[in-house]
């Protein structure tokens, strides 16, 4: 069969793109449900993003493992997540403050040590293709899944099911909602908190990894663009729920892949325009999903944004 | 005299001038100290790379504060860093926190290019104010909306400003590139380069452009509405209390937007000034990172208006140093940034310490032992 499908590579793009796009918006956001429904909530993980994959693709380049890079990620990223919950949880240090420190600080370092592995190419995390079934490239390489996709949309139903029906999740749930009820049970609301923004991190740094590491695949310092940012949005969104996680990545990735996609097919004007599309799409969903009022429904009553 | 024991004694005249001193020095003390832990902190940072921190802050001295021509190159870096400071800190008397001022600074900027072009053949003395007010209209716009989505829609105002940033760097490359290229730019698309006439100068006797100037007396009009007028009072008193406020009378949604928008006009006059005086026209380097210094540098003045003046100085010679630094102890650009970051984690981690650290209980800790 010719390759030749018309306008319909534009729709195709746009679901190759929204699987390829998603995947750094699910687990910043997934990491940032666990963080929120804590009672924190950390801004500081587009820093984070850059810097895990800046650490991820340093250390797939130094050796030769695309899986010990998102380790890497992942224990920088954790690294970043309880340097924020250790500090927020002195009295009157703001978390959203805190968050935008560490915002300058991650990308800071993250261009700082990352200068050295712009030229150097680190080995890829690998794909599986879902559309075997298919002739068209074009359906093929629509459907070229990475693993790490397929782990975080599992990630989120298990994230779902973990704050149902653990006691982990519940002690998450109850530090949440009311700090006092959680003393009250002899839980420590700080240590959980802290523990919380640490996972939170480490999701957001395996997010940097596939960055760097899959698509697009090299590091240089315009690789995240505002992503970790839109998946703190995309939480509010969500309204807490990893499930409703997954679907919004999806959404955002579509709206992420929207340019190229345009582009794949000659429509090259208003290229910026096209970039900013999710960002206007974020803002949009922000206005349409907030309340006059400050209150959202599923909100952790704890979380400073919604107080 | 039983009942005169729980007195303390009557100060003497010199202590309480002393008290009185160090009352004031109290608020400054903390965020010293905390912009020495940051600067300590990048210290062990570079030995730990093996770079000598000494090194580093002597050029730095030397580059942004040492000689007649490194305070030319400082005082430029200000003018920009004021403005954009003040987007943060006039708002956040209200008690919010809006960092996306680098949104406001671009957009003025385009503003002045692209409007320059029409007004070519106007006199300069009707199309310069006109050129800074447009450009102060649309920062004012831009961030008042901010403002607003958060009264109107309680939307995040810290999210919600940053998205738009990342919104406005995307409108000023589509126009620049688009709509208002001028054909001649080739290598780096521009907006065509203003009129000799409608360019900044420099202020008499110095090699720093009007904008300084302007953004001084900015910051200390933004004192004196803070601190000294009713409306200042009251958005004090709507920062601090909402329901409070709403109970009082006060006009909090009135209050809100305008300090919103007041924020973003001053970011807007970055823009036109970086446009007019530096650039001289209006191009990607607009986005040059200004408007998140600002939000370090309000955050380190604890967003007071005349503090803002020698934070901005402090930050301007940093970033005026950066080129020498890189060069010689072969660091990288992001060296800077990597240093804000830590000033700005050990300035906002000093909060915990506030009020545990007290001259005045110094002072008179001798009465009480």
């Amino acid at each position: 069969m010719s390759g030749d499908i018309g306008l319909w590579a534009v729709p195709l793009a746009m679901v190759g793109g929204a699987i390829r796009v998603s995947t750094p918006f699910l687990f910043v956001s997934l990491g940032e449900v666990i963080t929120e429904r804590s009672g924190r909530i950390n801004l500081g993980l587009e820093g984070t993003l850059v810097f895990g994959a800046m650490a991820g693709y340093a250390l797939a380049y130094m050796t030769g493992s695309p899986w010990i890079g998102v380790l890497a990620a992942a224990g920088a990223g954790a690294a970043f997540g309880l340097l924020h919950g250790l500090l927020c949880s002195l009295p009157r240090v703001n978390d959203i403050a805190i968050g935008i420190a560490l915002m300058l600080l991650g990308t800071g370092l993250a261009f700082f040590f990352g200068k050295a592995f712009i030229q150097p190419v680190a080995p890829d995390l690998p794909a599986i293709n879902l559309g075997w079934w298919s002739d068209l490239p074009q359906v093929q390489a629509a459907l070229r899944v990475n693993v790490l996709f397929i782990i975080g949309g599992l990630l989120a139903v298990a994230l779902a099911w973990m704050l149902k029906r653990t006691r982990i999740g519940l002690t998450l749930r109850v530090v949440g909602d009311s700090s006092d009820a959680a003393r009250a049970l002899g839980i420590r609301p700080a240590r959980v908190r802290i523990l919380a923004t640490g996972f939170g991190g480490a999701l957001a740094g395996m997010g940097g990894a596939y960055l760097s590491l899959f698509y697009p695949g090299s590091w240089n310092e315009g690789i995240s663009s505002g992503q970790g940012l839109i998946a703190v949005a995309l939480v509010i969104f969500a309204r807490w729920s990893p499930v409703n996680c997954f679907f919004a990545a999806l959404l955002f990735g579509a709206a992420g892949a929207l340019g190229p996609a345009l582009q794949s097919v000659g429509v090259t004007s208003g290229y910026y325009l096209f970039y900013a599309a999710p960002f206007v799409l974020t803002l949009v969903v922000l206005i349409a999903s907030s309340s006059k009022s400050g209150a959202l429904t599923g909100a952790p009553r704890e979380l400073s944004i919604t107080k | 005299m039983a009942v005169g024991a729980d007195i303390p004694a009557p100060a003497t005249p010199l202590r309480a001038w002393l008290t009185g001193i160090a009352g004031r020095a109290e608020g400054l003390l903390l965020p010293v100290l905390a912009l020495l832990a940051g600067f300590a902190v990048f210290a062990v940072f570079l030995l730990l790379l093996g770079k000598n921190p000494a090194t580093f802050y002597a050029l730095v001295y030397k580059a942004g504060f040492g000689t007649a021509f490194s305070w030319n190159n400082t005082l430029s870096r200000a003018a920009p860093l004021l403005f954009s400071a003040l987007c943060v800190a006039v708002p956040a008397r209200l008690g919010l926190v809006v960092i996306g001022g680098e949104g406001a600074i671009v957009l003025g900027g385009v503003m002045a290019g692209g409007l320059a072009m029409l007004l070519a053949g106007w006199p300069a003395i009707l199309a310069m104010p006109l050129l800074a007010l447009m450009a102060a209209l649309v920062g004012a716009i831009w961030i008042g909306a901010v403002g607003a989505l958060r009264q109107w829609r309680g939307v995040n105002e810290t999210i919600a400003s940053l998205l738009l940033a990342y919104i406005a760097i995307a409108l000023m490359n589509h126009l620049v590139e688009g709509p208002l290229r001028d054909p001649a730019s080739l290598n780096k698309p521009s907006t065509a380069p203003l009129a000799e006439s409608l360019r900044v100068g420099d202020l008499p006797g110095w090699n720093v452009h009007w904008g300084l100037a302007v953004a001084v007396v900015c910051c200390i009009l933004c004192w004196v509405l803070i601190e000294r007028t009713t409306t200042g009072f009251g958005a004090r008193i709507a920062g601090g209390n909402v329901r409070a406020a709403q109970v009082q009378g006060l006009p909090v949604t009135r209050l809100v937007v305008g300090f919103t928008a007041l924020g973003g006009a001053f970011a807007g006059l970055a823009g036109y000034f970086e446009v007019s005086a530096v650039h001289g026209s209006a191009n990607a380097s607009l986005a040059s990172g200004y408007g998140y210094t600002g939000i370090l540098v309000a955050f380190l003045a604890r967003h007071n208006p005349l503090a803002i003046i020698p934070v901005a100085l402090l930050l301007a010679g940093f970033e005026a140093s950066s080129g020498l630094v890189q060069r010689r102890m072969d660091l990288p650009d992001a060296t800077m940034t990597v240093l804000q970051g830590f000033v700005f984690v050990s300035i906002l981690a000093s909060e915990t310490l506030t009020g545990r650290i007290s001259l005045t209980a110094w002072l008179n800790r001798k009465d009480t032992a």
